[in-house]
């Protein structure tokens, strides 16, 4: 069997000023063939307007081992959110 | 369905007491519907019976598109042509989510295709049957994708995260493309006897290998319980099937067609139609290989394969050589 195209992961901008969001893979053996198969494959009803591709092999992602040390300690500080404060009406819109 | 008779444990299902502590864990993440994502921890059995029943789904959405495409250069007009040609080019689209979703598990893109050029992975039992006229193709979109919704619909609830979310990318799509059927079919009974003829033969044809798509009945299919425990199949074969005769019945009388079943008729009692006994020979015969396309499907496959062989080689050589030369640049 010969070599298998390498899997690229497709981020795609939509109209409405998000950001890039991840929309799935795809294989293609360069850079440019991966733009033009993500055109093909995640860009068929008008879903975006910039393609960024990335190749898989190249993401580091956390693990879901790691999710304790990661993202308890966020969990503690609620006074991040503004509803933690109790802001009096006669303040008015704050 | 898509996916039919996929090979689960063949165990019976574990109550949590049984399981050890990461099992146990994992189960009840799916009880409380928190989606499973690729690095997570899952059974062996889970993460086994997914890759079979993702590519098989792949695999269909992959050979569905040449009983259509056999159409595409004899629309009959250049309207109905754009509107299959970006059909076909959908099936294309769904089988590449699939595939990727499938590949999140550690399965290679090339082994996926290996396995259903070896005949070891299948795919759908309704894309063995011929497409005979233009009818067909209406009847394709109606009855087919229509029965393939009722199945993805459910899907998009499945406990893994990129199946999931593939079938809410793909449920989306899928609704043009039943429409577009059911338009040809529309079209079709309000034109000439031979036309009103050619729409009742299609369906006809594609009625009960419509509904054996939901695969075999409850009380036969094996593996369900499994799959049913670790929520990659959310409703059952029979309940889905039941479901899909509910929706079609109304639109086939409102296309003034019969639909082929003397024993179907509407069940006060239950509020549901009753229909009457599929033939499951037939069923089992397609998927062991004797269909009347089954030979065809495959060779078509094969050749594609071969075919795109120097090209797919040509590319990664092309690349390989553009990126040594730029390094040497550098």
């Amino acid at each position: 069997m010969s070599e298998e195209w390498p899997l690229w992961e497709v981020f795609i901008r939509g109209q409405h000023g998000l950001s890039h969001r991840h929309v799935g893979s795809l294989h293609a053996p360069d850079a440019e063939m991966a733009i033009n198969n993500a055109r093909d494959v995640y860009t068929r009803r008008n879903e975006g307007v910039s393609i960024w591709v990335v190749r898989a092999a190249e993401i580091t992602a956390s693990s879901p081992g790691e999710k304790g040390p990661l993202f308890e300690p966020a969990n503690s500080k609620v006074y991040r959110h503004p509803t933690f404060f109790d802001i009096p009406d006669e303040v008015g819109q704050m | 369905m898509y996916a039919q008779e996929v090979k689960s444990t063949g165990k019976p299902v574990k109550s949590l007491d049984e399981m050890d502590p990461e099992e146990r864990a994992f189960q009840e993440r799916i009880d409380a519907d928190i989606k499973i994502e690729p690095k997570d921890f899952m059974p062996e059995g889970y993460r086994k019976t997914l890759i079979r029943q993702i590519s098989q789904h792949a695999h269909s959405e992959i050979v569905g598109q040449l009983p259509e495409g056999n159409w595409i250069t004899r629309a009959p007009t250049l309207e109905r042509k754009a509107i299959l040609l970006a059909k076909v080019q959908d099936e294309a689209g769904h089988g590449l989510y699939l595939y990727c979703a499938a590949e999140t598990l550690g399965a290679s893109r090339d082994e996926m295709t290996e396995q259903l050029l070896a005949g070891k992975a299948k795919y759908s039992s309704i894309f063995n049957y011929p497409s005979l006229t233009w009818a067909d193709i209406g009847a394709i979109g109606w009855l087919v994708d229509g029965a393939a919704i009722m199945n993805q619909v459910q899907l998009q609830r499945c406990s893994y995260g990129p199946y999931s979310r593939a079938m809410v990318r793909i449920c989306k799509e899928e609704s043009f493309h039943q429409r577009q059927g059911y338009d040809i079919m529309m079209k079709l009974v309000k034109g000439t006897d031979a036309q009103q003829e050619m729409a009742q033969d299609a369906l006809d044809r594609w009625w009960w290998p419509s509904l054996m798509m939901f695969g075999p009945p409850d009380a036969q299919s094996v593996h369900s319980a499994q799959s049913m425990a670790w929520k990659i199949k959310p409703v059952s074969n029979d309940e889905l099937r039941q479901r899909f005769v509910d929706q079609t019945v109304p639109q086939a009388e409102y296309l003034g067609l019969q639909i082929p079943d003397p024993d179907l008729k509407w069940n006060e009692a239950r509020g549901r139609y009753d229909f009457g006994k599929i033939d499951w020979n037939e069923f089992y015969d397609v998927l062991k290989g004797n269909g009347p396309c089954n030979k065809e499907r495959m060779a078509a496959r094969q050749k594609a394969w071969d075919d795109g062989a120097w090209f797919r080689d040509g590319l990664m050589a092309h690349a390989r050589k553009k990126q040594s030369r730029k390094m040497a640049a550098e």
